[in-house]
């Protein structure tokens, strides 16, 4: 048999990248600011990091043996899910509430759907918000320095002032991995540079958010006020490395500019208008929901279409 | 200012430096040849030898089916031993003329036209057109076809298309080295045809030499220009280099005509500047024989209908066990299960390789990245329409412009997840026309 010459459809060749390599650039690309959050925050960012991921590779593999699937935690989305989940939580959060979200994540938001490529959220973001609703508490408490205190954007939304440069660097009180402005920066800059992620998505969330908030934020053009909110909560985290999640964004490429604003206007709106000083979280997963319809109206003209004339076949 | 080019593309591993650099041999057949009746899009040829019947090498064996269809001529003297179906390199079975050489490639008079320039129009598409020509880049259109627009006056461009993109394929490289003469006479020809026409010749930037060689031939040529082009596949794709070339943009629906534009490859011009200058038929062409399995890649100036059995042996045969050989090159070439079958005059290339990249990897489920949209040359969302081929949901096929496919590969080359999306496109696409067909 081994003596046939095979036969297919071509093409015969194929680039080297595939979904697993993907994964690791992604994983790769939230070192640095993972490392921040382990050193910034001690020993309990690590167990919390740790815990996630484990929780997630396991429940990926354990629900695949239950479903007689084939065991695809080599593709490492689950570990990307599992780091990308416990960046966003508070350090001082039980290791098991971490562990819990870990199953949710995995197995309610994606693997119910289908898996990989099928759900409609994503599922450490998913899991977030199964925790936040959960367990208010422990997930809105922010310990920096021993000291309880409020995140530097609740201190903004109260009105009081902010110190940007620890902001920008991450000395603030915030979860694991979003504190550090430049790590997430760095991370961003390698994605993009190997080609995983473009700015289509996040240069339009950031450029549309500060468009918002200078409109109606009440500060107009303050610069300090503009990159307190840029670098505060999860909007680098999550317009880097969330918003861009292949599977829950749109594939058209006009349709990631669309995207990219509803995150800017919605992220926005519940900042300034909402009853939380957050709102990344919610307007990711709510502007998940939107990618079909995005889709449908964004279907791109294929090469050398003319456009139709309006009231012309019809 | 950057290389033309266009939007998308890909860049696989380009191979050509297997060949690249072996000069034109020519390869005489021996045996048995055979030639198919189908060689070109169109009508069948009809067969005009009986079994038996001695022929000399140019001589003419089968007459077009009809104008859209081209005459074949035998490229050696022998006899026709017999007339029946046999396979050809897609694997199907084709009737074919089979005609044993003798060994002595005894050939016709051809006649040669001195001053082409008397010659009108009309003469020179018959000639063109008697001498069996074709697009000899593998879509096998015949060229006087092509030749004769509805409205010639609209014709601004003549593009020679010298971008070879294909990894591995090095014929047409070889000709642009060693007879680019032939390819400006080709092109002065097609000119005399439309005078209102500036004659381009698009080489990829992968090639210096030759835009050095031909930019030098045509300096002083007011009507012809050489136009570098960005080394990118599928550069080479008509669509694709007519947007490089002149901006101007054409769908399915369209030829090329309708942009005022015409494009022939190399081999192609070479073949009109043969037909209309020396009088001789379409018998010969450049082809090569490459890939990591190859003893010693080769460019070879071949009979068409020679085997490729004895292609291969005039390459010193394998040096490893080959997995898969391809009739053409890696992204739109067709793998053979039995190379025991006959070049054409579309075929330009034996590519043998050690490993069968596409069926190493295993399919997996697509992560949405969007690699593919990139990729596409003609700006369609491919993972989608091969979603919708696989359910089989033609108005959605459709409706993201399933049809406009040019069926080049370059979204399953990047696929991360190694799904088939360029098979499913097709495949779709196939069906969702014989559907309009039979609805018309």
């Amino acid at each position: 048999m081994s003596d046939l010459l095979h036969v297919s459809s071509n093409p015969h060749v194929r680039d080297k990248v595939d979904t697993q390599r993907i994964m690791l650039l992604v994983i790769i690309s939230l070192m640095p600011a993972t490392i921040f959050g382990i050193i910034n925050f001690g020993p309990s960012a690590l167990l919390l990091v740790a815990v996630s991921i484990i929780s997630c590779v396991l429940s990926e593999y354990i629900f695949e043996r239950i479903v007689h699937k084939k065991s695809t935690i080599k593709d490492l989305s689950a570990v990307v899910t599992g780091l990308l989940l416990a960046l966003n939580l508070p350090p001082t959060l039980p290791w098991w509430m971490a562990a819990l979200g870990g199953v949710f994540a995995i197995v309610v938001v994606k693997m119910l759907f289908g898996g990989l490529g099928q759900n409609f959220m994503n599922p450490a973001l998913g899991a977030r918000c199964f925790l936040l609703i959960s367990f208010t508490g422990p997930m809105t408490t922010f310990v920096y320095d021993g000291v309880a205190s409020a995140t530097p954007l609740a201190l903004l939304k109260a009105g009081e002032p902010v110190n940007t440069m620890s902001m920008l660097l991450g000395q603030t009180g915030g979860t694991i991995g979003e504190t550090s402005a430049i790590c997430l920066l760095i991370g961003a800059i390698f994605l993009i540079l190997c080609g995983v992620i473009d700015l289509r998505i996040p240069g339009t969330y950031i450029v549309t958010f500060v468009i918002f908030i200078t409109i109606f934020g009440g500060h107009g053009l303050d610069m300090n006020y503009i990159v307190a909110q840029l670098c505060g909560g999860g909007l680098m985290l999550g317009a880097f490395f969330m918003a861009t999640d292949y599977v829950t964004s749109p594939i058209t490429p006009n349709g990631k500019i669309i995207f990219g604003i509803c995150l800017g206007v919605l992220t926005g709106l519940f900042r300034i208008f909402g009853a939380s000083a957050e709102g990344v979280s919610y307007a990711i997963i709510f502007s998940n929901l939107l990618v079909p319809l995005i889709e449908r109206f964004t279907i791109p003209r294929a090469f050398g279409v003319v456009k139709e004339k309006k009231g012309g076949d019809k | 200012m950057g290389l033309k080019t266009f939007d998308g593309g890909v860049h696989p591993a380009d191979g050509k430096e297997l060949s690249k650099d072996k000069p034109i041999k020519e390869l005489l057949p021996e045996g048995e040849l055979i030639f198919p009746v189908s060689q070109h899009i169109g009508a069948p040829a009809t067969p005009i030898v009986a079994v038996g019947d001695a022929v000399l090498k140019g001589q003419k064996i089968a007459e077009a089916g009809g104008f859209v269809s081209s005459p074949i001529y035998s490229s050696v003297s022998g006899i026709v031993k017999s007339i029946g179906k046999h396979r050809v390199t897609t694997g199907d079975m084709v009737d074919s003329i089979v005609i044993e050489s003798d060994g002595e490639f005894k050939e016709v008079e051809y006649t040669p036209v001195d001053d082409i320039s008397t010659l009108s129009n009309e003469e020179i598409i018959n000639k063109i057109k008697e001498a069996g020509v074709v697009g000899m880049g593998g879509a096998g259109f015949p060229t006087h076809v092509k030749l004769s627009p509805k409205e010639p006056d609209k014709i601004e461009y003549i593009i020679a298309n010298c971008a070879e993109c294909e990894p591995y394929l090095t014929s047409d490289y070889r000709r642009m080295v060693e007879q680019p003469e032939k390819l400006v006479e080709g092109m002065r020809i097609i000119l005399q045809l439309f005078p209102k026409a500036k004659g381009i010749f698009g080489i990829e930037d992968n090639k210096p030499d030759c835009i050095e060689t031909i930019a030098k031939l045509v300096a002083s040529e007011p009507r012809m220009e050489v136009c570098p082009l960005m080394t990118k596949y599928p550069q080479g794709g008509e669509r694709q280099l007519i947007h490089a070339t002149t901006g101007r943009d054409i769908n399915s629906k369209m030829l090329p005509a309708d942009a005022g534009c015409i494009v022939d490859n190399v081999e192609t011009m070479v073949a009109i500047y043969n037909a209309v200058k020396l009088g001789q038929p379409l018998t010969n062409r450049i082809f090569t024989v490459t890939g990591d399995a190859v003893c010693e890649p080769r460019n070879f100036y071949i009979s068409i209908g020679t085997n490729y059995k004895q292609l291969l042996e005039a390459a010193g045969g394998l040096i490893h066990p080959a997995q898969k050989m391809i009739a053409g090159g890696p992204m739109m070439g067709f793998s053979m299960f039995d190379i025991d079958v006959p070049t054409t005059k579309t075929t330009s290339a034996l590519l043998c390789m050690t490993e069968d990249e596409a069926s190493k990897y295993e399919t997996t489920a697509c992560i949405n990245c969007g690699r593919c949209v990139e990729a596409c040359p003609e700006k369609l969302v491919p993972s989608r329409l091969a979603d919708y081929g696989e359910r089989h949901q033609m108005a959605e096929f459709e409706k993201w412009y399933g049809l406009e496919c040019v069926e080049c590969g370059s979204c399953s080359y990047v696929c991360p997840a190694r799904r088939p999306l360029a098979q499913s496109v097709k495949t779709m696409k196939k069906q969702v026309l014989a559907e309009k067909r039979k609805q018309k």
